[in-house]
């Protein structure tokens, strides 16, 4: 098959429309985001071909936002890239539950799909797909994400470096892309683990704000990680028992579930699979 | 003159440098998006890692928002005359009777936009 027709059958797939519509509500607050940034970029002194170039290529919001004040006092190349590492550390953390979908794949493939990934695509992705193991609509289904993404970052980005001058910042039109970040995390709430790890995260982000590098977020994270699994621990121990617990057959059990069945809370059942 | 735009005037090659650290940018940006897709092999990480990681996407994003919504020049806000908490009330009250993030979205600038251009909170 050649790459034309890869492509031609990636678009066709009814994954790549669903993707495109799961992104649609977020996209009105990622082009907001993206026209702001745009207008940031010429604001800070880059020359407007210079911006459209960086939107174009380095495609990473946070990332840019974070650089562009050290760029325009000419701050050596390797404050700037680090800086850029450390905001974009929580996407080396997601790429590791990206590699359990899409480990399969050429890895060209791989480092596209990187590229074109970003915060919004991530969680769609996720709870499209919860379960962590490849399936053929999984990539029509990024690639529609990821397209509609890329557009409606783009073309607000270029058309806010290109109209800088008519766009005031102080409006506050970037509180549309909060809003929609909001809107993205409220949906990911479901339970008091994750009510309680996100408390935590927004306690430790702003308590550690004044970290150089926005290294608040990376604190945050291993903040909000810890208390989940205190919470799951504290739910196992406490309260929450199986109702039945399946095991396979002829494999040992881990300790806290032998404990469960030796008390004779728990009936066991053993399944053995062909 | 902006400080840019110096470095810009005062070197003759002056878009080399900038041209540098956007390529650089740009190769750190798919490097840290696919870092762990980078490998053929399986890395070994521990189990309770692999299920505390499930809590890091919705702390990364309430990391990027909950300064956004509740810091002034790097500190807390304390005043009420400030658009963005009746904004955020709004649009979080909209999520919870519709689940529409779009909605979500309109609900919060509607409140937030005559408040904060109007009033200036």
């Amino acid at each position: 098959m050649s790459r034309l027709q890869a492509l031609r059958a990636t678009v066709r797939d009814p994954a790549f429309r669903t993707g495109v519509t799961d992104m649609m509500a977020t996209c009105v607050g990622i082009a907001a985001w993206g026209l702001v940034t745009g207008v940031a970029m010429v604001k800070t002194g880059m020359s407007a071909p210079m911006a459209i170039f960086m939107s174009l290529v380095v495609y990473a919001g946070s990332a840019q936002l974070a650089v562009l004040p050290l760029m325009a006092v000419g701050a050596p190349l390797w404050v700037v890239w680090l800086t850029a590492m450390c905001v974009n550390l929580r996407f080396v953390i997601f790429s590791s539950m990206w590699r359990s979908y899409f480990q399969p794949l050429p890895r060209r493939h791989r480092l596209a799909l990187g590229y074109f990934s970003g915060d919004v695509i991530f969680v769609a992705f996720m709870k499209r797909f919860p379960r962590p193991e490849p399936q053929p609509e999984q990539v029509p289904y990024f690639w529609g994400a990821a397209t509609i993404n890329w557009f409606s970052w783009q073309v607000p980005a270029i058309a806010g470096i290109l109209l800088a001058n008519a766009v005031p910042l102080s409006w506050g039109l970037g509180f549309a892309g909060v809003l929609a970040l909001m809107g993205v995390l409220l949906s990911m709430l479901f339970d008091r683990a994750t009510w309680l790890a996100t408390l935590v995260a927004a306690t430790a982000a702003i308590a550690a704000f004044a970290l150089p590098l926005k290294l608040n977020i990376l604190v945050a994270i291993a903040a909000a990680v810890t208390a989940g699994l205190l919470i799951e621990a504290a739910d196992h121990h406490l309260r929450r028992k199986p109702k039945v617990l399946l095991v396979p057959a002829d494999e040992p059990l881990p300790p806290a579930d032998r404990r469960q069945v030796q008390d004779g809370d728990v009936p066991l059942r053993e399944e053995r699979h062909p | 003159m902006s400080a840019i735009g110096q470095w810009f005037a005062g070197w003759n090659w002056s878009w080399v440098e900038p041209t540098i650290a956007i390529l650089g940018l740009a190769a750190i940006t798919v490097v840290s998006r696919a870092f762990f897709m980078l490998p053929e092999r399986e890395l070994p990480l521990p189990d309770w890692l692999k299920r505390g990681l499930k809590y890091a996407p919705l702390a990364a994003l309430t990391a990027v928002i909950a300064p956004e919504l509740l810091m002034t020049q790097g500190e807390l806000i304390h005043t009420l005359r400030d658009a963005r908490l009746p904004a955020v009330l709004c649009a979080a009250g909209y999520y919870f009777w519709r689940r529409g993030i779009l909605g979500t979205i309109v609900a919060g600038m509607l409140v937030y936009l005559p408040l904060h251009i109007g009033w200036g909170w």
